[in-house]
């Protein structure tokens, strides 16, 4: 899809002013935050769990050509292929070629973050072929033509009242007086319209969450059952991952799922999780006669051993976006892409470039939420802040900014000038301020005044408080 | 570019970025030493708690997560628990059921009222039966492999899915199944598919309510024999 996320600001706005997508985002606190607390709470083990997920990537990230050479040669062994993509474009033909091959009308998908990454759905629709979504927050928003607004609950941002019009416009065929009101009417509906399209496809297409060495597996990690059913019916299965979902053994692909599920959902584990190795053997009454892995670099490589290769770790659990104060707010549409949230602020200008995604390391209050609850403890409030220095470097920043930045950072090396000016300033302010101690209007501050008051200084500086007090709070 | 100079393109690429060089044996060794003998990471304490202890949170475990569980002392009991469970919740009295020999040693015939067909999975199926190899009882989470025995499909078109597993393979944690499952299939090979089975399917997309049932089976029942 088409960036928009050099209109973050805007879009912004816009989401603020949403009452719907308010209504949906006030959700998230209570849901996945609170569960993934409890989950938490309930595994004494969690915070080593982390430390030893860790510590597997950083093992396979440092081994990653030998990993992937083993992956590769047990898929084969096991009948599978292999192919290798260097970038977006050469996965879309990838895998456009084999659904040629096959013959293919109908694909069906399962959810996967690198399949919207290289937009294949529209890649396929474009050579006329049909790609249904059957996770169905994705294909909820594939009916609506949006993306996705959060990593693991795409359709996050609507209500079930936006989810009953796109049924009934969508699905015409089915009796007008229908009554859809609760999410459980509207879960079957969308459960008999997409059986049809299971039972009809010609290919498979699935993500996968890991990749194991030791055995040439793809692991999928779902709660529908859609993913399997996508699967196992189609003649073809095509796994589309990324190069960093490698891992070792099967041991270590445990070791990443116990802290997956609990800090994605808050779940203990996810409802299915499956392994699959290679197309249908000689004996099999199911499953698909041919299986196919695309491996994707699409900048992987690029960010390996340098300033990103921390986020090389992600599993995409999506605890950074639940817990950020800034997506709560505004949610995952206003950044413009695939990735939303810190993740995606990261991301994001690693894969489309910091010129087009530049406000989105600064989508940040780098209050450290983020980088709490990763399992994998990726310093994301590092890296937006290094993303913010190569733009500074860029000279991207218009220059009242840059000159503001300039002169607060001359007095704030020179602490003797910034305590004097600070000492002036602070009384001056405290005098100026009317009596309710606000300001409704201020020369510079405009951005902040228009919105809201400005509190007013108190007379003292916090350094000079401090001294007065021998730092005792 | 041909798929064995796209491959090249990646894998230089990657030693590039970690300044390395192909066929290191300082890297390539510890990685493959690592593949041969999958040493243990840490396994939560939950998970190492005795047979006795494993089976009673496998029970509360999964029950949790939306399936029913029952207990039976043996096989000859299985065939009338089935038909009570079909009846009280209003399901024909038909099911399907793969090769697997256990299920095969049941004394369906005792029960006459019960149909058993055998083959894959349909559409149309509203009751299947599979049996799981191993459960790990640190999630309530059932180990069940594809083949002719037990055909993935059973485990996913119907309305409503029954798995079966003896009490002796409930076990504690994830790597005592998968060490299970080696011993079945030998090191570094698995069947076509293994599902990790947990409870029902179920969905939370609309706003965040938990509805059974999205895709997959809307009820999980389990029995456990032994």
């Amino acid at each position: 899809m088409k960036p928009a996320s050099r209109s973050f600001k805007e879009n912004a706005v816009k989401a603020l002013h949403d009452d719907g997508l308010q209504q949906a985002l006030g959700k998230v606190r209570y849901g996945f935050v609170a569960n993934r607390a409890k989950a938490r709470a309930n595994l004494p083990e969690f915070e080593t769990l982390r430390d030893q997920a860790r510590a597997i990537k950083e093992h396979t990230l440092a081994h990653l050509d030998v990993y992937l050479e083993e992956y590769e040669k047990k898929v084969v062994e096991s009948g599978g292929h292999v192919h290798w993509a260097p970038s977006a474009a050469d996965a879309r033909d990838i895998i456009l070629r084999l659904c040629q091959d096959a013959g293919a009308h109908t694909v069906t998908k399962g959810k996967s973050m690198v399949g919207e990454e290289i937009g294949i759905n529209d890649h396929l629709e474009a050579a006329g072929i049909k790609a249904v979504e059957t996770d169905l927050g994705e294909y909820l928003i594939q009916i609506r033509h949006e993306p996705p607004s959060h990593i693991i609950a795409p359709a996050i941002h609507l209500t079930k009242a936006q989810v009953e019009a796109d049924f009934r416009d969508r699905h015409k065929d089915l009796p007008q007086d229908r009554i859809l009101e609760e999410p459980a009417q509207l879960v079957a509906e969308a459960r008999a319209v997409l059986r049809e399209q299971f039972l009809a496809a010609d290919v498979g297409i699935t993500g996968a969450n890991l990749l194991i060495a030791e055995t040439g597996t793809s692991v999928i990690v779902t709660n529908e059952g859609n993913g399997d059913l996508t699967q196992c019916l189609p003649r073809m299965h095509i796994v589309i991952a990324s190069i960093e979902k490698a891992v070792p053994t099967l041991e270590d692909a445990c070791t990443i799922l116990r802290v997956l599920a609990r800090s994605a959902t808050g779940q203990e584990f996810a409802t299915y999780n499956t392994f699959s190795t290679g197309p249908k053997r000689p004996e099999d009454p199911d499953g698909p006669e041919e299986y196919h892995v695309v491996l994707l670099d699409n900048g992987r490589t690029e960010m390996l051993g340098g300033e990103f290769h921390d986020m090389l770790r992600c599993i995409r659990c999506g605890a950074c976006m639940n817990h950020c104060p800034v997506y709560g707010a505004v949610g995952g549409h206003a950044y413009g892409w695939v990735y939303p949230g810190p993740m995606g602020s990261v991301l994001t200008p690693s894969l489309i470039g910091i010129d087009e995604a530049g406000h989105l390391p600064n989508a940040s209050t780098f209050c450290g939420r983020c980088e709490s609850v990763c399992p994998m403890r990726i310093p994301l409030p590092k890296m937006m802040r290094h993303w913010r220095e190569r733009e500074f470097e860029k000279g991207n920043m218009p220059a009242g900014f840059r000159l503001g930045l300039k002169l607060w950072a001359f007095a704030a090396r020179r602490p003797r000038l910034y305590q004097t000016l600070m000492g002036l300033g602070m009384p001056v302010m405290a005098k100026l301020a009317s009596k309710k101690r606000r300001f409704a209007w201020l020369p510079l501050a405009g951005g902040w005044t228009r919105h809201r008051d400005l509190p007013a200084p108190q007379g003292k500086t916090f350094q000079t408080l401090w001294r007065e007090q021998n730092g005792r709070q | 570019m041909s798929n064995s100079s796209q491959r090249s393109a990646v894998l230089d690429a990657i030693r590039l970025s970690l300044g390395v060089k192909e066929g290191e044996k300082s890297r390539e060794t510890p990685a493959r030493k690592r593949l041969e003998r999958h040493p243990h990471n840490i396994v939560p304490e939950r998970a190492r708690r005795g047979a006795k202890a494993s089976i009673s949170l496998f029970n509360e475990t999964l029950e949790g997560q939306g399936a029913t569980v029952n207990r039976v002392k043996t096989l000859a009991a299985v065939p009338e628990l089935v038909a009570a469970y079909l009846r009280s919740n209003n399901l024909p009295a038909e099911f399907r059921t793969g090769d697997d020999n256990l299920l095969a040693k049941i004394p369906w015939g005792k029960t006459p009222s019960l149909t058993r067909q055998q083959g894959r999975g349909q559409g149309s199926d509203a009751v299947t039966m599979s049996r799981a190899i191993a459960a790990a009882a640190e999630t309530g989470t059932l180990f069940l492999t594809s083949g002719p025995d037990n055909p993935t499909t059973l485990n996913f078109l119907p309305d409503t899915h029954i798995a079966l597993i003896r009490a002796g393979d409930i076990l504690g944690s994830y790597e005592d199944a998968w060490n299970r499952l080696r011993d079945s299939y030998g090191e570094r090979s698995l069947p076509r598919a293994v599902n990790l089975i947990s409870g029902p399917s179920r969905t939370a997309d609309i706003e965040q309510v938990i509805v059974m049932g999205a895709h997959g089976p809307r009820r999980f029942f389990v029995i456990i024999v032994g």
